[in-house]
């Protein structure tokens, strides 16, 4: 229900609605950029019933995974 | 970077759960709150890869499972009208009422209507202005803003022929209870994280420090899932209780500002009954006074409708954490996703639907 997917904005109409063609892979939807107002074209978004979440942030995903790399044992010879 | 093809990587899922399995040295019992990760953990088989000290409890956070069978039937009352055209997320119209569900209406010549966005149904009140644009606002904290943005644009478009039915539930007061039982069984959460996108995490930080029990905000994907367990295991076994982020990629502490204003002009914090747990006090939202025109309920005259649930159900226990769906006499028998006795076995986001679609038979000890 709460399901969230994330897609690359577009392009955005400036209206009340703030309207953007989002891209789920090959899937682009219309929806409201309403709550991420300073997003635009490129921006990933997380998208929840036609409304965006919010916006991703590309370092912070990077960190997490590198969070994990460090938890492997061989992490410490191996890694850099 | 496309933000779900890393989080399903097979090396850093087995990192993480070797990591887990490192880190362990006795029993603790962890609860994922929202149905989405119940739906993932079994379908990916998480639990499988996790140390037999481990046990996940699949929590209440599943909208359409704990939306009580009073509103479905004042839903069926709605949509039998005829000059109403009721819309809804999918997953509502199997939901059985205390007769029958909204399938049934529409089998009868009703117009009823799946949509994927609130602002569809407010798309079709534009389109149809002779009809009674109906939309059925189920969710949790999520969905709010949505439904919020759809009736704050029919209010300034004046458009007067779409209301909603609210039914909306918030998180931290069913935490709050779940927390306060004498039953309590659960030593941390894996907090939900598209939830926390619109709310932040400060509604969590006096319930982390009160029970001293670890809260995770965690994403949805296989390795996500882990490394928010992972987490939970780490504060565990050092002997914190804190409220941490696994999903920092979306979730910021402050939550989403814009969407919280929408909320707040719209709603208000009300009590609600969730459906096999029963009334929690200020756990939901309801229309303010301001947008009382836009209440379904009110507008329809339906405030008193509403009948018992089925005797034999048992997701009251399942969503509280207290029974696995298989340890229930009537699943797989009397209650399947075909003839659900109760809505954990409707949405694909439902305990007992996850483990009927992935688990059928597997003993459970």
């Amino acid at each position: 229900m709460c399901l969230g997917v994330p897609g690359q904005i577009l392009d955005v109409v400036e209206s009340p609605l703030r309207l953007g063609r989002v891209a789920f892979g090959p899937t682009i939807k219309e929806v409201s950029l309403a709550c991420v107002p300073e997003a635009g074209p490129g921006a990933w978004v997380v998208v929840h019933a036609g409304l965006a979440l919010d916006q991703l942030d590309e370092a912070e995903a990077k960190y997490m995974l590198d969070c994990i790399e460090q938890l492997d044992p061989g992490w410490a010879e191996g890694g850099p | 970077m496309k933000f779900v093809d890393e989080f399903r990587d097979g090396h850093a899922a087995r990192t993480l759960s070797e990591a887990i399995r490192r880190k362990v040295t006795r029993p603790w019992s962890l609860m994922e709150v929202c149905g989405g990760q119940t739906h993932a953990i079994v379908r990916f088989g998480l639990d499988e890869l996790l140390p037999k000290e481990l046990n996940l409890i699949h929590g209440p956070g599943c909208p359409v499972c704990v939306t009580p069978v009073a509103l479905i039937d004042q839903a069926l009352a709605i949509a039998a009208r005829p000059e109403v055209t009721f819309c809804s997320f999918g997953d509502m119209l199997r939901v059985p009422g205390s007769a029958e569900d909204l399938f049934s209406v529409k089998s009868r010549g009703a117009d009823v209507r799946v949509v994927y966005s609130p602002l569809d149904a407010l798309a079709l009140a534009r389109d149809l202005p002779d009809r009674e644009v109906v939309f059925f606002a189920v969710g949790f904290e999520t969905t709010a803003p949505a439904n919020a943005l759809a009736v704050s644009q029919a209010k300034q478009e004046g458009l007067h022929n779409f209301s909603i039915l609210v039914s909306h539930v918030r998180v931290p007061p069913a935490l709050e209870a779940i927390l306060a039982s004498p039953q309590r069984r659960v030593d941390a959460f894996l907090a939900a994280g598209h939830v926390c996108s619109i709310m932040g995490i400060e509604e969590y930080l006096p319930l982390a420090a009160k029970h001293h029990v670890p809260i995770v905000v965690t994403a949805f994907e296989p390795v996500d899932l882990l490394q928010g367990i992972y987490m939970c295991v780490a504060q565990l076994e050092e002997g914190r209780a804190e409220v941490e982020n696994q999903y920092s990629r979306l979730v910021k502490a402050g939550g989403n500002r814009p969407a919280q204003a929408l909320i707040q002009e719209v709603f208000q914090v009300v009590d609600r009954t969730w459906r096999g747990i029963g009334g929690i006090p200020n756990s939901g939202f309801g229309l303010r006074e301001d947008y009382a025109e836009y209440d379904a309920s009110r507008r329809f005259h339906v405030e008193d409708v509403g009948g018992p649930e089925s005797p034999d159900c048992q997701s009251g226990l399942v969503l509280q954490g207290l029974l696995k769906p298989p340890q229930c006499p009537a699943f797989g028998k009397a209650c399947t996703p075909d003839h659900p006795l109760g809505a954990t076995m409707v949405s694909s986001e439902g305990a007992c639907a996850a483990y009927y679609r992935y688990r059928r038979f597997e003993p459970v000890n």
